[in-house]
């Protein structure tokens, strides 16, 4: 009997010192808001203590991991502490993690609103806390009555416009648009988008980032089905390049062109195998929305003037491609 | 010698017709169990040692994570949970799983908003027409694993897969957005609210989820410990041919535990709608395993007959807690399924340890 009970003991406190040891390991990235920063801005910083919650619907893929260094290099030239965290689209968790945020008492949130109904009611909570908020990527409609100062993106169905446009001059007769996230109300808005300016859009629906070999046999099966196809529009850059190999895989012409921008897609279009990407540059979406609320908890600034600030649409073409290749590889473009 | 004459002429002066009392005698064969080791073979307690020590870890580590706000939060994450890990725990204690658990609740969400935004139901109708659906569902899951004599594992899972086609199929069809909106607006939105998805303790605000996840864990306890119906459960989880030799009606019991968590699953869908007024059609996908996760987690094997409804209650709870514990201090969140897995796997070792341990110390 003593024996188990030395055991179980013994096992517990090992189990305790695990979990210590783990944590004091990772705290290094993101240390308390307590901690004075860096001696190289002493005279920003003193007396700071300014903590943002950046709060986005994304799953860890390339685009948000971009945006994601956006918010952190913010962070670290403003001398804030930055909190990011992911709901991978599900929006009970995204209402969650902005409850646990206002708990937090943080100086400022940034969410992204692909849903904004499921995010109102802790939004508002947070209105009430006082806590200022900007939206950021998607939600440009709703994002006055959600009480945010500005929105930081690109308004997906007049950039969907725009590429469809941009494919019907190049001589394009029928688009095939690739839906990579299933309940992803941006990237609908951007197919329909490019329906209106395009004419001819099918919408295929794939399986998506966590499965690229089974989204590039899906397109590939879809070009080989359909002869009638030459143009692929993508709205994800993992999901382009797959959707490029899968056209030389299904021996097509049709001319790709995409939503977002990744090192392998600049290269791509440096090579001609992608026509044109569609960038709204995330890295900023990430950037700004810390700037703005740093900026209104330390100097009452409030930035956009009741109106969104853009971030896109932008068109990295071969012309551009060049001078992006650079800044793609380093995770910032 | 001269004692046993002393007790013989003793015992004859005694009233004459009452026999002599026999003295009580200690059975040497039945052991005495400390409380202590009985306590150390129920199958809750690798969850609950997880769950102690990972609170006790974000409470010192973190300043919101003991507030009272800070524990609304990760309670409120893990009462969706636990209510399903409930549910499932049962049907795994039972011996089958559900792998269409985590898409029900968007099926019975999506349902929920069709008929009231799309079909002009009021929401108390709607409500009562969704559990109806959802114990339909489960009862063509069960008869169909009763008849079949298939897997659970491969007749729920094809469940899955045409509820995940029907979910964004249908919604896209009548909608022609992947989700459907709009449910503040319903005539009875506001008091079914006030039964399913608000909040109490007004600074705090703990969810009334929370209240129904202990009821049920409650009910679910006292079922499996104290009721004809919780022992045939174990039986039929156990052994089904032995339990069917005995008498226990296998097949019954199956499928009411299929309806029971098909309706558990409607029962979260229509929390998470009315909280979010809205529902999207890729809700729960995915979400299935975690509630297995929390049941085995809590001691539930996964052979079936063996098992507790309050050891799944504290998976869920310790998953709940890691999420929202990871978001209050701050660790770069990439890494934030590493730490649940590394978590969940010490839990269950240290359940089987224990289990072991326990019951090899019968004395």
């Amino acid at each position: 009997m003593t024996r188990l009970r030395a055991g179980l003991l013994a096992l517990a406190m090992v189990l305790g010192l695990a979990l210590f040891a783990a944590a004091c390991g990772g705290d290094d990235d993101n240390d308390g808001g307590g901690s004075p920063a860096s001696k190289d801005n002493v005279d920003l910083t003193q007396g700071k203590d300014v903590t943002i919650a950046v709060i986005t619907h994304g799953s860890g893929d390339s685009f948000w991991a971009v945006a994601k260094k956006g918010a952190e290099d913010a962070g670290k030239q403003m001398g804030v502490t930055v909190k990011y965290s992911e709901s991978a689209n599900d929006p009970q968790k995204q209402a969650q993690l902005i409850d646990s945020a206002v708990t937090e008492k943080v100086d400022g949130i940034a969410v992204s609103a692909p849903n904004p109904d499921a995010i109102r009611d802790s939004l508002k909570k947070a209105t009430a806390a006082g806590i200022p908020i900007v939206t950021l990527n998607s939600g440009a409609e709703d994002y006055q009555e959600l009480g945010a100062i500005t929105h930081v993106g690109q308004t997906e169905s007049i950039a969907g416009e725009g590429a469809g446009q941009k494919l019907k001059e190049a001589g394009a007769k029928k688009l095939l648009c690739v839906i990579h996230e299933q309940s992803n109300i941006g990237l609908n808005q951007r197919c329909d988008g490019a329906k209106k300016g395009f004419g001819a859009v099918e919408n295929v629906q794939v399986k998506g980032v966590d499965d690229i070999q089974t989204t590039l046999t899906e397109i590939q099966s879809k070009l080989q089905s359909d002869k009638s196809i030459d143009a692929v529009l993508t709205l994800n850059p993992d999901i382009a390049v797959a959707a490029r190999d899968a056209v030389k895989g299904a021996g097509s012409n049709a001319k790709v062109a995409t939503f977002d921008l990744s090192g392998d897609v600049v290269k791509a279009i440096q090579a001609g195998e992608i026509e044109f990407a569609v960038d709204q540059q995330q890295y900023l979406q990430g950037y700004l929305p810390v700037v703005f609320l740093t900026l209104y908890k330390t100097n009452a600034n409030t930035v956009g003037g009741g109106q969104p600030v853009l971030t896109g649409p932008g068109y990295v073409t071969k012309d551009n491609a060049d001078t992006v290749a650079k800044l793609a590889e380093e995770g910032t473009r | 010698m001269t004692e046993a004459i002393g007790g013989g002429s003793s015992a004859a002066a005694a009233p004459a017709g009452a026999p002599p009392t026999p003295e009580p005698v200690a059975d040497e064969r039945l052991a005495n169990i400390s409380l202590w080791v009985r306590l150390l073979r129920r199958p809750e307690v690798g969850s609950l040692l997880g769950a102690l020590v990972i609170c006790a870890f974000f409470w010192l580590n973190t300043d919101s994570f003991g507030t009272l706000s800070g524990i609304a939060n990760w309670t409120d994450v893990a009462s969706t949970l636990g209510i399903m890990a409930v549910a499932v725990a049962l049907l795994m204690i039972g011996g089958e799983f559900d792998l269409s658990a985590g898409v029900m609740t968007g099926t019975t969400g999506l349902l929920l908003g069709l008929l009231t935004t799309e079909w002009g139901f009021s929401m108390w109708p709607a409500i009562v027409v969704t559990f109806a659906f959802a114990a339909l569902v489960g009862f063509i899951n069960g008869y169909m694993v009763i008849k079949t004599k298939l897997p659970s594992f491969i007749v729920t899972l094809a469940t899955f897969f045409v509820f995940q086609g029907l979910n964004l199929g249908v919604t896209k069809a009548v909608t022609d957005t992947v989700r459907v909106a709009g449910l503040g607006d319903v005539p009875g939105y506001d008091s079914a609210s006030k039964v399913f998805s608000n909040t109490f303790w007004s600074p705090h605000n703990f969810r009334l989820s929370v209240v129904w996840w202990i009821v049920i864990a409650a009910i679910a306890t006292w079922v499996l410990a104290r009721t004809r119906a919780g022992n045939w459960i174990f039986a039929v989880g156990g052994d089904a041919n032995a339990a069917r030799n005995v008498g226990v009606p296998v097949a019954r019991v199956k499928i009411a535990l299929f309806m029971t968590t098909a309706m558990a699953a409607a029962l979260v869908g229509i929390m998470i709608a009315l909280r979010l007024a809205s529902v999207q059609a890729g809700q729960g996908v995915g979400e299935e395993f975690t509630y297995i996760i929390a049941a085995v987690v809590g001691g539930c094997l996964l052979t079936g007959g063996y098992g507790s409804a309050i050891g799944a209650s504290l998976g869920a709870l310790i998953v709940g807690m890691a999420f929202i514990g990871i978001q209050f201090s701050g660790w770069n969140t990439d890494w934030r399924f590493l730490f649940l897995g590394v978590i969940l796997l010490l839990a269950v070792l240290v359940n089987n340890l224990v289990r072991h341990r326990a019951e090899g110390a019968r004395r």
